[in-house]
């Protein structure tokens, strides 16, 4: 018997026994169990994918399938003309979920958005340690620096009051940390003496309602049915934890779930033939780099830099490296952003002019270190063999390259000297969607012995993003981050090296199922056939 | 016999100190700063750095920090998850029936096949059933898991249908956990066809677990049974025209049950540390990939914790062999 079989069978003996599993049930082969549900404490996107998509809503959203923002709780935002303050108007009669241990008295109002960042940000707030709170997230946005305050005009009106004029502000606050909690959820768990509730059997105003969670066995959710929103397509949303990629692909194709999570690389030609499964593709919000030392000689020369981009085989990268779940990188950002300036050229691969111009420099025998990462990532899922395509091609032009690793932790620290010995393999994953947070963050000076592995720090581009960042409107800013990127291009700073591309195998009676640019698993608008 | 497990026990207290102090002492001893791990890619700052430092008593002495540790131990604080935040204990709790109900299945199966295959082979030494039998104990023994397990599920899950890939239950079942043991509970609850299905999703992983105890067993026994049979006793045995299934079933199987036993307690011991391989291809919520996952993230209360309690498990089991020698042979508890 299948799982559908069962599905159709069981139903009529299920509705009997409580709590029981909805016919229309969607099935999602997750990758691992999420750390927790409050996605204010936590970093990795199975954790968002987990809690904040399906249980909560944030202020603004990020429409789905794009990096565009959108109201959320929000219906409309003002932003004063000095851009230090920005005025958010609340929804109303937005209902917040209840459990076996709460049913909310009142609707969602502006204590609930205030309690979610004050308790983040106020050493005050009882919640503030509560689940060993280390709020990853608001202090890597900046937040503490940020927030000079949050004022409540009234039930329905918000005000941000920030310490400078930042225009990503709007995008942060679709952020999954951003995520809105309930203050009378709170307050009613902090009474009972169990305040950890909060994050382990959340509250919130989204499409699904938490229902129950066995670590790494399964998630259970229902259909949110007074959503303020458009109510989800399917009653029930079930995430089963399969840890195993292989073992995902064959429960996609034994119909034992719907959708699942980052397959193989090996396999994706395989179902791509296969008529039970459909399988999506996207590229990813990210890009993976090598970034020299741009502080130490000759590597503070930027045409020996550019000497040495023309000397990588990309293409041979993402064959093998990626073996074809990549695409070239050209750009700092990702082609899916915004202000992606797609006039530019990359380096061309050519060891000979490479040659050439590193001889036209003066520099011969030149030796040098490639750090490769430890660990797996999307924008990386072999930094070692990355590495060792490297060093042969660097060979081919009279580079002699040692690669070195440590573990991770060593890696990420150790990788941020400033007299660091060598180039260094790494990425980034967007969070926001805005080109700020690649650009400033990774190549910004105030990064430098920080994110900004290259140490680079170059006056016209400190500029240019420095101007975009204040400018209140996505059409003024374009242009500034274009222009940006061509001098990325000239001053070479990094090798581009490749975006990855996301690939969600499914089956095809999933309906309407749509990549996130942002990474995240959304199930809202998914129905099935 | 009190005696005997008295004297046991007491060797208890100093290996159970000694397993804190190197379950505490082994995480550290690996390179990498949980707070940066933590950080990852996007990092923090400075200030930060040092309060999540105090946070976790990071700055305090390794010896205050160990003595916190070991008093907590004591009274059953083994401290929280830096990654959960919940306590080690609670989800130590809430995994261990997984791995103990299919660690005992695993069992069941390895000693249900492999103790008479052992004898058979050993009866008929030499023999045909003897060479094929012997030869695919060293098949099953020298297999990879991952691969057995894989094979498994695409002949059994995906091309006969006959099993389900992965999970513990069919996921139209849904009741509360009360034991954490999933025969039990889907039995409790009443629903039709729930005990069928967590049955259904035991087979492959405790044949996958079992097959290297079931390879061992068989292969112990059969030399056990061997060098019984060519005791004197046994010639005596059959000089008096016993029968030989009284020779073989009573007098040979249980002298030769000592070191098969001693085997088993320590297959059983290996599996409640959590079957790493077996749990992550099943998606079986065990305790070996959460105790990997931690080592990775450097969660130091849980990689400490989870060691010190699946030693206590082993030491329990050893314990419970040592008296079942004493069963098997009244002289080792004399001695």
């Amino acid at each position: 018997m299948t799982f559908r079989s069962y599905l159709a069978a069981g139903a009529t003996a299920l509705a009997l026994s409580a709590g029981s599993v909805a016919a229309q049930a969607l099935v999602y082969c997750s990758e691992g169990s999420p750390e927790g549900f409050d996605p204010a404490l936590y970093t990795a996107g199975t954790t968002f994918d987990a809690s904040s998509h399906p249980i909560y809503n944030r202020l603004t959203q990020f429409k789905v399938g794009t990096t565009e923002v959108i109201p959320g709780l929000a219906e409309s935002w003002e932003v004063s003309e000095d851009g230090k303050s920005i005025t958010f108007k609340l929804r109303e009669g937005v209902k917040f979920h209840s459990n076996a241990n709460f049913t909310p008295t009142r609707d969602f109002n502006a204590d609930d958005v205030i309690f979610s960042f004050d308790r983040q940000g106020n050493e005050e707030n009882p919640y503030y340690t509560v689940s060993g709170g280390t709020w990853e997230y608001f202090g890597g946005m900046s937040m503490p620096d940020l927030l000079e305050s949050i004022e409540k005009v009234d039930d329905y009106t918000v005000t941000f009051n920030l310490t400078r004029p930042e225009a990503p502000f709007i995008a942060n606050m679709a952020m999954d940390f951003a995520s809105i909690v309930s203050k009378e959820y709170a307050d009613a768990m902090l009474e009972a003496g169990t305040p950890e509730m909060l994050n382990q059997a959340p509250i919130g105003t989204g499409p699904f309602v938490f229902q129950a969670y066995q670590k790494d066995a399964v998630i259970r959710y229902v259909r949110n049915d007074d959503y303020w929103g458009e109510p989800a397509r399917v009653e029930a949303l079930i995430f089963a934890i399969t840890p195993d990629a292989s073992v995902r692909y064959q429960k996609v194709q034994a119909g034992e779930c719907h959708v699942m999570a980052y397959p193989n690389p090996a396999d994706i030609a395989e179902m791509q033939a296969n008529e039970d499964i459909v399988v999506m593709e996207q590229e990813g919000l990210n890009v993976g780099y090598l970034a020299y030392n741009t502080t130490v000689p000759p590597f503070d020369n930027p045409k020996v830099r550019k000497a040495l981009n023309m000397a990588i085989d990309k293409q041979a990268i993402i064959d093998v490296v990626f073996q074809g779940s990549g695409q070239i990188a050209k750009n700092p950002i990702p082609p899916t952003m915004w202000s992606y300036n797609d006039a530019i050229v990359d380096d061309p691969y050519d060891p000979e002019a490479a040659r050439a111009a590193l001889e036209a420099e003066g520099v011969s025998d030149l030796k040098m270190k490639i750090w490769a990462m430890p660990v797996q990532r999307p924008y990386n899922p072999n930094a070692r063999r990355m590495a060792e395509l490297l060093q042969a091609d660097f060979a081919k032009i009279g580079v002699d390259v040692e690669i070195v690793s440590y573990e991770w932790g060593e890696y990420l620290s150790r990788s941020k000297e400033l007299d660091r010995d060598g180039a260094v393999l790494l990425g980034w994953t967007g969070d926001n969607g805005d080109p700020d947070n690649f650009l400033a963050v990774l190549l910004g000076c105030d990064g430098r012995e920080a994110s900004n592995r290259a140490q680079w720090c170059h006056e016209p581009f400190e500029e240019l993003i420095g101007k975009a960042k204040v400018l209140p409107t996505q059409a003024e800013r374009a242009p500034l981050y274009e222009q940006a990127q061509v001098i990325f291009k000239e001053q070479a700073p990094w090798a581009t090296i490749a975006h990855s591309v996301v690939y969600m195998p499914m089956r095809p009676e999933v309906d309407n199922y749509v990549v996130h640019p942002l990474g995240g698993h959304i199930f809202n608008e998914v129905g099935l056939k | 016999m009190l005696k005997y497990l008295g004297s046991r026990l007491l060797t208890f207290i100093p290996t159970f100190i000694g397993v804190t102090l190197i379950s505490f002492a082994f995480i550290r001893v690996l390179p990498g700063d949980p707070i940066i791990v933590m950080a990852g890619e996007r990092g923090m700052t400075e200030e930060r750095y040092q309060e999540l430092t105090e946070q976790f008593g990071f700055d305090r002495p390794i010896y205050e920090q160990f003595w916190d540790y070991f008093t907590g131990v004591l009274q059953g604080d083994l401290g929280d998850s830096f990654v959960t935040k919940r306590p080690v204990w609670d989800e130590f709790f809430a995994l261990f029936p997984a791995t103990l109900e299919l660690a005992f299945c695993a069992m069941v199966f390895a000693v249900v096949m492999g103790l008479p295959a052992g004898v058979i082979a050993a009866v008929n030494r030499g023999k045909f059933f003897d060479r094929a039998l012997m030869s695919s104990a060293l098949v099953g023994y020298s297999m990879p898991i991952f691969w057995w397990a894989l094979l498994l599920i695409i002949v059994f899950s995906g091309n006969l249908g006959w099993t389900p890939v992965s999970g513990r239950i069919d996921l139209v079942y849904y009741f509360p956990n009360s034991t954490g043991f999933m025969l039990i509970d889907s039995l409790m609850s009443g629903q039709k066809g729930a005990f069928a299905s967590a049955v259904r999703h035991l087979v492959l992983p405790a044949i996958v677990l079992g097959t290297i105890p079931l390879a061992v067993i068989a292969r112990q026994t059969r030399s056990a049974m061997l060098e019984v049979l060519g005791e004197d006793y046994i010639r005596t045995a059959r000089a008096k025209g016993m029968s030989p299934g009284r020779i073989n079933g009573i007098h040979a199987l249980r002298n030769a049950l000592i070191p098969v036993i001693t085997v088993i307690g320590l297959s059983v011991g290996t599996l409640l540390g959590g079957a790493i391989l077996t749990e992550t291809i099943f998606s079986w919520p065990g305790i070996g990939k959460w105790m990997l996952d931690s080592i990775f993230r450097r969660d130091y209360p849980v990689v400490q914790g989870g060691l010190l309690l699946t030693a206590v498990m082993v030491m329990v089991v050893n314990l419970t062999v040592d008296v079942l020698y004493g069963v098997i042979n009244p002289k080792i508890r004399k001695r």
